[in-house]
Protein backbone atom coordinates (compact mmCIF):
# COMPACT_ATOMS: atom_id res chain seq x y z
CA UNK A 1 0.00 0.00 0.00
CA UNK A 2 2.79 2.80 0.95
CA UNK A 3 4.60 1.30 -2.79
CA UNK A 4 1.51 1.77 -4.40
CA UNK A 5 0.69 5.18 -3.07
CA UNK A 6 4.64 6.37 -3.35
CA UNK A 7 4.78 5.16 -7.04
CA UNK A 8 1.95 7.39 -7.64
CA UNK A 9 3.23 10.19 -6.33
CA UNK A 10 6.53 9.87 -7.48
CA UNK A 11 5.65 9.68 -11.27
CA UNK A 12 3.09 12.90 -10.17
CA UNK A 13 6.61 14.70 -10.55
CA UNK A 14 7.00 15.12 -6.44
CA UNK A 15 10.10 15.45 -4.65
CA UNK A 16 11.61 12.19 -2.94
CA UNK A 17 10.95 14.37 0.48
CA UNK A 18 7.60 14.98 -0.66
CA UNK A 19 6.66 11.35 -1.81
CA UNK A 20 8.17 10.00 2.17
CA UNK A 21 5.56 12.66 3.55
CA UNK A 22 2.91 11.63 1.47
CA UNK A 23 3.82 7.55 2.10
CA UNK A 24 3.52 8.41 6.23
CA UNK A 25 0.14 10.36 6.00
CA UNK A 26 -1.35 7.30 4.05
CA UNK A 27 0.09 4.61 6.09
CA UNK A 28 -1.03 6.65 9.56
CA UNK A 29 -4.58 7.29 8.32
CA UNK A 30 -4.99 3.19 7.43
CA UNK A 31 -3.34 2.81 10.53
CA UNK A 32 -5.81 4.89 12.30
CA UNK A 33 -9.21 3.26 10.13
CA UNK A 34 -7.63 -0.12 11.03
CA UNK A 35 -7.12 0.42 14.43
CA UNK A 36 -10.44 2.92 15.60
CA UNK A 37 -12.76 2.95 12.70
CA UNK A 38 -12.57 -1.48 12.75
CA UNK A 39 -10.95 -1.68 16.60
CA UNK A 40 -8.33 -4.02 14.70
CA UNK A 41 -10.61 -6.79 14.45
CA UNK A 42 -12.11 -8.98 11.84
CA UNK A 43 -11.58 -8.72 7.94
CA UNK A 44 -12.94 -5.32 6.17
CA UNK A 45 -12.21 -3.50 3.20
CA UNK A 46 -10.26 0.35 3.00
CA UNK A 47 -10.98 1.56 -0.28
CA UNK A 48 -7.71 3.49 -1.17
CA UNK A 49 -7.43 5.90 -4.60
CA UNK A 50 -5.52 8.22 -5.86
CA UNK A 51 -6.83 11.45 -7.67
CA UNK A 52 -4.06 13.15 -9.98
CA UNK A 53 -4.85 16.57 -11.23
CA UNK A 54 -3.45 19.25 -12.56
CA UNK A 55 -2.04 20.96 -9.35
CA UNK A 56 -2.59 18.52 -6.54
CA UNK A 57 -2.68 14.87 -5.68
CA UNK A 58 -5.55 13.34 -3.52
CA UNK A 59 -5.97 10.51 -1.73
CA UNK A 60 -9.01 8.87 -0.69
CA UNK A 61 -9.15 6.78 2.18
CA UNK A 62 -13.14 5.52 3.00
CA UNK A 63 -13.83 2.99 5.16
CA UNK A 64 -17.32 1.38 6.31
CA UNK A 65 -16.52 1.59 10.33
CA UNK A 66 -16.77 4.17 13.06
CA UNK A 67 -16.44 7.47 12.19
CA UNK A 68 -13.43 10.13 13.31
CA UNK A 69 -14.77 13.43 14.50
CA UNK A 70 -11.88 15.73 13.73
CA UNK A 71 -13.90 18.36 15.87
CA UNK A 72 -12.84 16.19 19.21
CA UNK A 73 -8.84 15.87 17.84
CA UNK A 74 -6.59 18.19 20.11
CA UNK A 75 -3.20 18.90 18.81
CA UNK A 76 -0.78 17.08 21.79
CA UNK A 77 1.57 18.40 24.21
CA UNK A 78 4.85 16.57 23.45
CA UNK A 79 5.74 17.05 27.22
CA UNK A 80 2.61 15.79 28.66
CA UNK A 81 1.99 13.32 26.31
CA UNK A 82 5.33 11.47 27.67
CA UNK A 83 4.02 12.18 30.90
CA UNK A 84 1.19 10.38 30.18
CA UNK A 85 3.46 7.26 28.95
CA UNK A 86 0.52 6.85 26.07
CA UNK A 87 1.86 5.60 23.09
CA UNK A 88 -1.29 6.71 20.59
CA UNK A 89 -2.56 9.05 19.18
CA UNK A 90 0.32 11.11 17.00
CA UNK A 91 -1.33 9.92 13.64
CA UNK A 92 -3.21 12.66 13.33
CA UNK A 93 -1.25 14.92 13.84
CA UNK A 94 1.28 13.71 11.76
CA UNK A 95 -1.05 13.91 8.86
CA UNK A 96 -1.79 17.37 9.58
CA UNK A 97 1.58 18.61 9.77
CA UNK A 98 2.58 16.77 6.46
CA UNK A 99 -0.35 17.10 4.16
CA UNK A 100 -1.40 20.50 2.56
CA UNK A 101 -5.10 19.57 3.83
CA UNK A 102 -6.84 16.35 5.37
CA UNK A 103 -10.08 16.55 5.14
CA UNK A 104 -13.12 14.22 6.38
CA UNK A 105 -16.85 13.32 5.81
CA UNK A 106 -18.87 10.08 6.46
CA UNK A 107 -22.42 9.68 3.80
CA UNK A 108 -24.57 6.65 4.09
CA UNK A 109 -22.11 4.40 6.55
CA UNK A 110 -19.21 5.36 4.32
CA UNK A 111 -16.54 7.44 5.92
CA UNK A 112 -13.69 9.35 3.87
CA UNK A 113 -10.36 10.78 4.42
CA UNK A 114 -8.99 13.04 1.30
CA UNK A 115 -5.32 13.74 2.10
CA UNK A 116 -4.07 16.69 -0.55
CA UNK A 117 -1.02 17.55 -1.45
CA UNK A 118 0.18 20.02 -4.07
CA UNK A 119 1.99 20.04 -6.85
CA UNK A 120 5.53 21.72 -6.43
CA UNK A 121 4.98 25.60 -7.93
CA UNK A 122 1.06 25.24 -7.81
CA UNK A 123 -0.75 27.45 -5.28
CA UNK B 1 6.84 -11.12 7.34
CA UNK B 2 8.06 -8.66 9.07
CA UNK B 3 10.85 -6.33 7.58
CA UNK B 4 11.65 -4.85 10.60
CA UNK B 5 14.74 -6.35 13.46
CA UNK B 6 16.08 -5.37 16.51
CA UNK B 7 20.13 -5.92 17.10
CA UNK B 8 20.88 -6.09 21.06
CA UNK B 9 24.56 -4.90 21.49
CA UNK B 10 26.71 -3.42 24.32
CA UNK B 11 29.26 -0.73 25.03
CA UNK B 12 30.26 -1.07 29.01
CA UNK B 13 26.90 0.02 30.96
CA UNK B 14 25.48 1.28 27.88
CA UNK B 15 22.70 -1.51 25.79
CA UNK B 16 22.90 -0.59 22.05
CA UNK B 17 20.10 -1.12 20.22
CA UNK B 18 20.62 -1.41 16.16
CA UNK B 19 17.33 -0.61 14.33
CA UNK B 20 16.91 -2.24 10.96
CA UNK B 21 14.40 -1.88 8.41
CA UNK B 22 10.81 -0.01 8.46
CA UNK B 23 9.19 0.30 12.05
CA UNK B 24 5.12 1.07 11.92
CA UNK B 25 2.19 -0.31 13.40
CA UNK B 26 2.48 -3.80 12.37
CA UNK B 27 6.33 -4.08 13.75
CA UNK B 28 6.01 -1.07 16.78
CA UNK B 29 5.83 -4.10 19.08
CA UNK B 30 9.23 -5.92 18.53
CA UNK B 31 10.69 -2.43 19.20
CA UNK B 32 8.17 -2.50 22.97
CA UNK B 33 9.38 -5.56 23.36
CA UNK B 34 13.17 -4.65 23.04
CA UNK B 35 13.07 -1.79 25.22
CA UNK B 36 10.74 -4.44 27.82
CA UNK B 37 13.87 -6.55 27.84
CA UNK B 38 16.24 -3.95 28.62
CA UNK B 39 14.09 -3.19 31.55
CA UNK B 40 14.01 -6.62 32.59
CA UNK B 41 18.16 -6.89 32.63
CA UNK B 42 17.92 -3.25 34.38
CA UNK B 43 19.58 -1.66 31.49
CA UNK B 44 18.36 2.07 31.54
CA UNK B 45 20.86 3.71 29.79
CA UNK B 46 19.98 2.68 26.05
CA UNK B 47 21.26 4.25 22.59
CA UNK B 48 18.93 3.43 19.73
CA UNK B 49 21.22 3.36 16.55
CA UNK B 50 19.24 4.29 13.63
CA UNK B 51 21.20 4.12 10.63
CA UNK B 52 19.62 0.86 9.39
CA UNK B 53 16.42 2.21 10.11
CA UNK B 54 14.75 3.07 6.50
CA UNK B 55 10.96 4.25 7.77
CA UNK B 56 9.47 5.53 10.69
CA UNK B 57 5.28 5.85 11.47
CA UNK B 58 3.60 7.53 14.60
CA UNK B 59 3.76 3.69 15.93
CA UNK B 60 7.50 3.41 15.90
CA UNK B 61 7.59 7.05 18.04
CA UNK B 62 4.62 6.37 20.19
CA UNK B 63 7.19 3.51 21.55
CA UNK B 64 9.98 6.13 22.88
CA UNK B 65 6.99 7.93 24.13
CA UNK B 66 5.42 5.14 26.26
CA UNK B 67 8.81 4.38 27.73
CA UNK B 68 11.02 7.20 28.17
CA UNK B 69 9.43 8.41 31.82
CA UNK B 70 9.79 5.24 33.20
CA UNK B 71 13.47 4.92 31.20
CA UNK B 72 14.58 8.16 32.94
CA UNK B 73 12.79 7.29 36.30
CA UNK B 74 15.41 4.82 36.62
CA UNK B 75 18.33 6.48 36.24
CA UNK B 76 18.70 6.17 32.64
CA UNK B 77 17.63 7.35 28.92
CA UNK B 78 16.84 6.61 25.51
CA UNK B 79 19.29 8.49 23.18
CA UNK B 80 18.96 8.15 19.33
CA UNK B 81 21.56 8.26 17.26
CA UNK B 82 22.76 8.31 13.80
CA UNK B 83 19.03 8.58 11.80
CA UNK B 84 18.93 8.84 8.06
CA UNK B 85 17.88 12.28 6.80
CA UNK B 86 14.12 11.18 5.95
CA UNK B 87 13.57 9.22 9.17
CA UNK B 88 14.96 12.50 11.18
CA UNK B 89 12.86 14.42 9.76
CA UNK B 90 9.73 12.86 11.13
CA UNK B 91 10.97 12.64 14.46
CA UNK B 92 11.88 16.28 14.05
CA UNK B 93 8.45 17.08 12.56
CA UNK B 94 6.79 16.10 15.71
CA UNK B 95 9.07 18.09 17.56
CA UNK B 96 11.18 15.08 19.20
CA UNK B 97 14.18 17.34 19.47
CA UNK B 98 12.65 18.61 22.68
CA UNK B 99 12.32 15.60 24.43
CA UNK B 100 14.92 12.81 23.35
CA UNK B 101 19.03 13.52 22.25
CA UNK B 102 19.45 12.70 18.89
CA UNK B 103 22.62 12.65 18.09
CA UNK B 104 24.50 12.45 14.12
CA UNK B 105 26.62 9.34 15.58
CA UNK B 106 26.64 5.87 18.05
CA UNK B 107 29.73 7.79 19.46
CA UNK B 108 28.29 11.13 20.52
CA UNK B 109 24.96 9.19 22.03
CA UNK B 110 27.22 7.60 24.40
CA UNK B 111 29.48 10.27 24.92
CA UNK B 112 25.86 12.14 26.30
CA UNK B 113 26.01 9.60 29.14
CA UNK B 114 29.20 10.39 30.14
CA UNK B 115 28.08 14.25 30.44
Amino acid sequence: MRQFVAKKADSAGFSEKDVEQIKIAVDEACTNVIKHAYNGEGEHVIDIAVILSSDKLTVRIRDRGRAFDPETYAEPDLIEFAKSRKSGGLGVHIMNRLMDRVEYKTKGGVNECCLVKYLPGSN
Amino acid sequence: MSNFSVGFRNNGSIQILDLKGELDAHTASELEAAIQKCQAGSSYKIVINGSNLAYISSAGLGVFMAYIEEIRENGGDIKIAALQEKVFNVFDLLGFPILFDITQSEDEAIAKFEE
